[in-house]
């Protein structure tokens, strides 16, 4: 094994390129714990923790760019916080300090664990995951780019460098208003049974609903969001309760859970079911986000 | 010069030190992070060693290939079954578990070969390289079904069956409540993962530096694998980073002392997380079954039971842990006429044993459920219920056995039941944290209802049924220094501090040393478990230190010429005052050592009706806990434990009050979020990912309502071992919680959030 | 096993040599297993425990989780590099006194990780406290006394004249007893 500590971003991509099979080592939450295991041995690692390229975020034309490098101990720290605070409060679920001060956005989104914890919330926002390579970039939507459990569509060579978010889902309430609901077994440092990411738009009048930890990927609760914006009072910010019922069971319908360990299929549902309509509710009384 | 001692009059006058909060001795090394365990050791040439175990739950071996081993670059030796030179199995009470699997493998994590190297890594590239070939074979994983199924084992199926018949069983009362509860695998997830240094000596030898809670069987067992006298077999305790119950068997001290003596280095044996949850026993998993009967005024008439452990592919204490069980069913209470069938079983899941509560846990949290539904059934307040029926000095238990000691059971129902209860929670709106759900912010403050729940336990002291109970410990007194030397594992509950609090009580000095815990230089202390040690080897350096106290005296009347001397605070003095002398001028040169074997008073097995004065001693405790619960989601946030405790004399607050609030931490983590899920015996949790225990943010406020202080007649100062009752009663204690938040029947722990959340829809 | 490599660690102040470790271990074997610092914990290797917790570069990390290769220049803290001239900081001082140790496994990752939330915020609240020590496993205390000392602790730097705060000094460590190292070196 070679370990190389990037100074650059292009150094990243120069190693990539030379060494097929390379493997990026970001933040080390999920890598050294494959590592100490004994269930990865990468020839080679490039750690791109450190390169200042992909540290931060920044608002650049209509979008706010988060660094791959960008921290959750960060995405907690207002005023990005409180711009996506759906995002800051998934931070906040994941692990323990000590692994929110360490992992990283990127390492989330080229991990792809069903269970990421930002990785709904990126959904509901419609984001674009940003993949540089040695002499190019391609850009997706973060839907085509997480195919599934643990899987996405990185090719060899390629590194996540951004995630890049429509500024107008970023003006934070009363414009939009973002909840995250994570539903875990212990009251922290817990693997989501269930999640839930909403975004609603009172501005351009949309709703975005995924769910995490209750299928292969994040899923969009396509249905579900269209039964509450056709619903919705938009001017005085009510929904009849018959229709928040309708909007948890239309997202509890969206989900394709599975029974594992650590719960059941039909506790998945129930959950989304239960956290999807809370969110909406909530997203509807005012701002999700408090420190 | 040595001794056997039972009880003497206590010589101390005013106490000065015991009672107090003291200092740890091992408290500045460990915050500085240079108190050694079991994992920081290290030698020079020193080699790592590493386990290949099954990945099967029962199959047969055809063969072993370790020559991929072999091939590894850095690899010294590869140990087979065939290496062993000595017994091939190991055990507590049975020796029936092989030292590697040879023909079968039982359960997954039955350790096969064992590996060293010269780094971890190369251990680990060589232990995947051994080739075996499995028959893999159908599991036997129902502990029911096992008592009937063709043994897995030449030893048959059932470790033990037991029956206690008490009274006339066939009386009815007008009242009757019936049950069936189950307890689920718990483990003891202490946190520094099994390890230890074993170092080949030139006599042919090892020294084994280990964490253990008991040297010296830890000794006799290896001694007999290694095919070596005991004397060449040298156990030295190493830091113990916890233990519960979990280090009482043997894990790895036969394979690193058989790698170490065939490569002739020292090597070191680290487990990762996932293998200390293969390596070690955990708490039976239990299914109940009571019936209670009682007359309209709820006095309990007759109690029907029977309980079925899991033990696991190996013995290891199931049958002591059984007998516990079964004699505990009824609970604190009175109960005139009982029958009790219990039977600790072989399965091929992974093997059982002793943790904290021993067999007490799963017993009450089936119990305290059916005290709950008399109280309903009669129309009682629970907490009536419980008092109406609490045993007391001079009652008999369903054994026979009639209470000699101290027995405040309704001292402790009425301590807890008083103390205040807790406020609502504080919460900065919906999603609070403070709200069940925690950091995952999911409650909805008005679906969030409060429960409150009570329960009472009890427990055995000290070993149990005739066994050969006792510590050693000696002490020695020079120039004023003196030098307690005792092999009871020091596991974390303070025994080292209690140690130097009574040596200078006793003595009445200051300057206490306690000398390396280990094998060669005394006798054996017996096991840190039961809740025994401040009873037990708190007794023998109690003795050690008196006997050297008169013998002080003697030799100081000698040096002075001077009768009639007594010590007193430290100091030689003569009756009415005309001498003063501070005991280390006093003897002088003189070296004063005494070797004390104490024993407590004598047991007797049970009868075929489970009959006999089997328990020395109990304990007592109530827990009242408040719960919020999600009723939609059905997550639970335990609020607050009060608890109040028969603990026969507090001999350091502080401690004491350690050990109640982490062993309610475990009774809190039985009852909402710990368990090792099986799947046809595998282990589907094996991490601190999976396997949950309570954080920072799970552990409810501990109100202490009462330290019920009746000293024990015949316990050294009168204390009572405080460990293990927290752990008891405080899983019924919130699953009754839960239940009056939910009106749900809740029959099974822990109680995961599908328990309420699909049961209670709406 | 290949990729044998070297490389210099920053750690406690003082400038370490690594020599021929294999490239995939963790921070937290290098300091145990390299460096003779063994007060960083290893419990559980995936970050869930929080035991072997330092601080790189002032960031409270899980040592286990960091490539030690990938250190190589950051200023490296272990729970061995508190305190000052063999005194005892305010946060060890206050574990100690208020029995917040029992078997001491989680106590030196506990002892960072409260000099970390200590340092950046003096006067947590209780809630706010455990969220910070939620990444801490303790199987010995459930958490009552660790929670006691982390006051006691707020309340000695509040009351403390030591310039410099969190690191400051105590009042000196009682006589400690002989700790089981002989077999080391």
């Amino acid at each position: 094994m070679t370990v190389t500590v990037a100074a650059s971003l292009d150094e990243v991509l120069e190693v990539l390129e030379a060494r097929p099979g390379a493997e990026i080592l970001a933040g080390g939450t999920d890598f050294m714990v494959e590592v100490n295991f004994g269930h990865r041995r990468p020839r080679s690692v490039v750690c791109v923790s450190r390169l200042p390229e992909l540290r931060g975020w920044r608002e650049e034309g209509g979008e706010l760019v988060l660094g791959a490098g960008l921290t959750y101990t960060e995405m907690m720290l207002p005023p990005l916080a409180e711009r996506l605070p759906a995002l800051a409060q998934a931070a906040r679920t994941v692990g323990s300090p000590q692994i929110r001060n360490a992992g990283t956005l990127g390492g989330n989104l080229a991990t792809a664990s069903p269970a990421g914890d930002t990785l709904p919330v990126l959904a509901a926002l419609d984001a674009v995951v940003v993949l540089r390579r040695w002499g190019g970039e391609r850009r997706m939507p973060v839907g085509e780019f997480l195919v599934g459990p643990k899987r996405t569509a990185l090719l060899p060579g390629e590194v996540v460098t951004e995630a890049r978010v429509p500024v107008g889902l970023a003006s934070g309430p009363p414009a939009v208003c973002q909840e995250f609901l994570k539903v875990g077994t212990r009251n922290a440092m817990v693997i989501a049974v269930a999640s839930v990411a909403l975004v609603v738009d009172w501005v351009g009048r949309r709703v975005r609903c995924a769910l995490g930890s209750a299928g292969p990927a994040p899923i969009r609760a396509r249905e579900a969001e269209a039964r509450a914006e056709s619903s919705m009072d938009w001017e005085g910010r009510r929904l009849a309760a018959a229709d928040l019922d309708a909007f948890g069971h239309l997202a509890g319908e969206a989900a394709r859970p599975i029974d594992d360990h650590r719960s059941t299929a039909s506790y998945r549902r129930h959950a989304v079911t239960v956290c999807a309509r809370r969110a909406l509710e909530r997203a509807m009384a005012g701002p999700g986000w408090t420190a | 010069m040595s001794g056997t001692a039972t009880m003497t009059p206590p010589v101390v006058r005013r106490e000065r030190v015991l009672g107090r909060d003291v200092s740890r001795p091992d408290g500045v090394p460990k915050v500085r992070g240079e108190f050694a365990f079991s994992s920081d050791l290290w030698a020079e040439g020193m080699l790592w060693g590493r386990i290949l175990r099954s990945p099967h739950p029962s199959a047969r071996i055809r063969s072993i290939d370790p020559s991929g081993a072999w091939r590894v670059p850095g690899v010294r030796a590869v140990l087979l079954a065939e290496d062993v030179p000595g017994q091939p199995t190991y055990g507590l009470e049975h020796a029936d578990q092989p030292v590697f699997a040879s023909q079968v493998v039982r359960h997954v994590g039955e350790p096969v070969a064992a590996v060293a190297a010269d780094h971890p890594e190369t251990a680990r590239l060589a232990a995947s390289a051994i080739r075996v070939d499995y028959e893999v074979l159908e599991p036997l994983v129902d502990p029911e079904a096992a008592i009937l199924a063709p043994p897995i084992h030449p030893d048959g199926n059932v470790f033990r069956h037991l029956t206690i018949r008490h009274g006339d069983p066939s009386r009815r009362g007008e009242v009757s409540v019936e049950g069936t509860y189950e307890v689920g695998m718990q483990d003891q997830a202490f946190m520094g993962p099994e390890s230890g240094l074993a170092i080949p000596g030139e006599d042919g030898g090892v020294d084994l530096y280990v964490s253990t809670q008991w040297l010296h069987v830890d000794r006799s067992q290896v001694a007999a694998c290694l095919g070596l006298p005991e004397e060449k077999v040298r156990l030295h305790l190493a830091g113990v980073g916890g233990a519960f119950g979990a280090r009482e068997d043997v894990s790895l001290q036969v394979h690193i002392c058989l790698l170490a003596l065939a490569t002739r280095r020292p090597v070191k044996i680290v487990y990762s997380r996932e293998e200390s949850f293969f390596g070690h026993v955990h708490r039976h998993p239990a299914r109940l079954w009571l019936r209670h009967q009682a007359d309209r005024e709820g006095r309990l008439v007759t109690v029907e039971a029977k309980v079925v452990l899991d033990g696991g592919a190996y013995a290891s204490s199931s049958t002591a842990v059984i007998s516990n069980a079964s004699c505990f069913v009824t609970g604190p209470y009175v109960v005139p006429n009982a029958l009790v069938e219990g039977w600790a079983v072989r399965t091929n899941n992974p093997p059982c044993g002793a943790m904290r509560g021993f067999g007490a846990v799963q017993a009450c949290f089936g119990y305290e459920a059916q005290m709950d539904k008399l109280a309903a059934a009669v129309g009682l307040d629970p907490v009536e219920m419980r008092l109406r029926n609490a045993l007391a000095h001079g009652d008999q238990l369903i054994t026979g056995q009639v209470l000699r000691g101290a027995a405040p059971v309704a001292e402790v129902i009425r301590a807890c039941a008083a103390t205040p209860l807790p406020g609502p929670p504080v919460t900065d709106g919906p999603g609070s944290m403070a709200l069940p759900g925690g950091a995952g912010r999911t409650a909805q403050p008005g679906r969030v209802r409060r429960g409150v729940g009570f329960a009472v336990g009890y427990k055995n002291l000290m070993y149990s049924e005739g066994f050969d109970d006792y510590s050693t410990a000696r002490c020695r007194l020079e120039r004023g220094l003196v030098t307690i030397t005792c092999a009871a594992a020091e596991v974390g509950q303070g025994f080292v501090t209690l140690a130097h609090q009574i040596a200078r009580e006793v003595l009445g000095v200051d300057q206490v040393v306690l000398a390396p815990a280990e094998t060669s230089s005394i006798g054996s202390a017996g096991s840190t478990s039961a809740s025994r040690q401040t009873w037990m080897s708190g007794g023998a350096v109690a003795e050690a230190c008196r006997a050297v106290a008169r013998k002080a005296v003697e030799v100081a009347a000698r040096r002075l010429g001077h009768p009639g001397l007594e010590l007193v605070e430290g100091e030689v003095v003569a009756e009415g005052g005309g001498l003063r002398v501070p005991l280390a001028e006093a003897v002088g040169d003189e070296v004063i050592e005494e070797t004390v074997t104490y024993r407590h008073p004598g047991t007797s097995p049970l009868d075929p009706d489970g009959q006999g004065d089997a328990h020395v001693s109990f304990a007592f405790a109530a827990h009242r806990a408040v719960v919020d619960v999600d009723l939609d989601l059905g997550l639970v946030r335990v609020v607050e434990v009060a608890t109040a405790q028969d603990v026969g004399r507090v001999l350091h607050p502080l401690q004491v009050t350690g050990q109640i609030e982490g062993g309610i931490a475990q009774g809190v983590g039985l009852a909402v979020m710990e368990e090792i899920v099986l799947e046809e015996g595998r282990v589907k949790n094996p991490s601190f990912t999976d396997y949950l225990i309570p954080t920072a943010l799970d552990m409810p406020e501990v109100r202490i309502g009462g330290l019920i202080e009746e000293p024990e007649p015949g316990a050294p100062f009168g204390a009572k071992g405080v460990g293990e009752p927290p752990t008891i009663s405080s899983t019924p204690a919130v699953v009754a919680a839960i239940r009056a938040a939910t009106g749900l029947e809740l029959s099974r722990v822990p109680v995961r959030p599908q328990d309420i959340a699909l049961a209670a829809v709406g | 096993m290949d990729g044998l490599t070297s490389y210099r660690l920053k750690v406690n102040g003082t400038e370490r040599q690594v020599e021929g470790a294999w490239a995939g271990e963790s921070l937290l074997f290098v300091l145990r297993e390299r460096l003779g610092l063994p007060g960083s914990k290893n419990a559980c290797e995936q970050g869930e425990c929080g035991s072997c917790s330092v601080l790189v570069d002032g960031v409270l990390v899980c040592s286990c989780l960091v490539l030690a290769a990938s250190a190589v220049g950051t200023e490296v803290v272990t729970v061995e590099g508190l305190g000052a001239g063999g005194t005892l900081s305010f946060v060890q001082e206050a574990f100690v006194a208020e029995g917040a140790v029992q078997c001491g496994f989680c106590t030196p990752g506990l002892v960072v990780a409260v000099h970390d939330l200590l340092e950046r915020n003096p006067d947590p609240s209780d809630l706010e406290v455990r969220e910070a020590i939620s990444g801490n496993l303790c199987r010995c205390t459930g958490y009552g006394r660790i929670l006691a000392a982390v006051r006691g602790a707020q309340e000695r730097r509040r009351s403390g004249t030591t310039p410099g705060g969190g690191l400051g000094l105590g009042s000196g460590p009682p006589s400690s007893p002989a700790t089981p190292r002989e077999t080391r070196g």
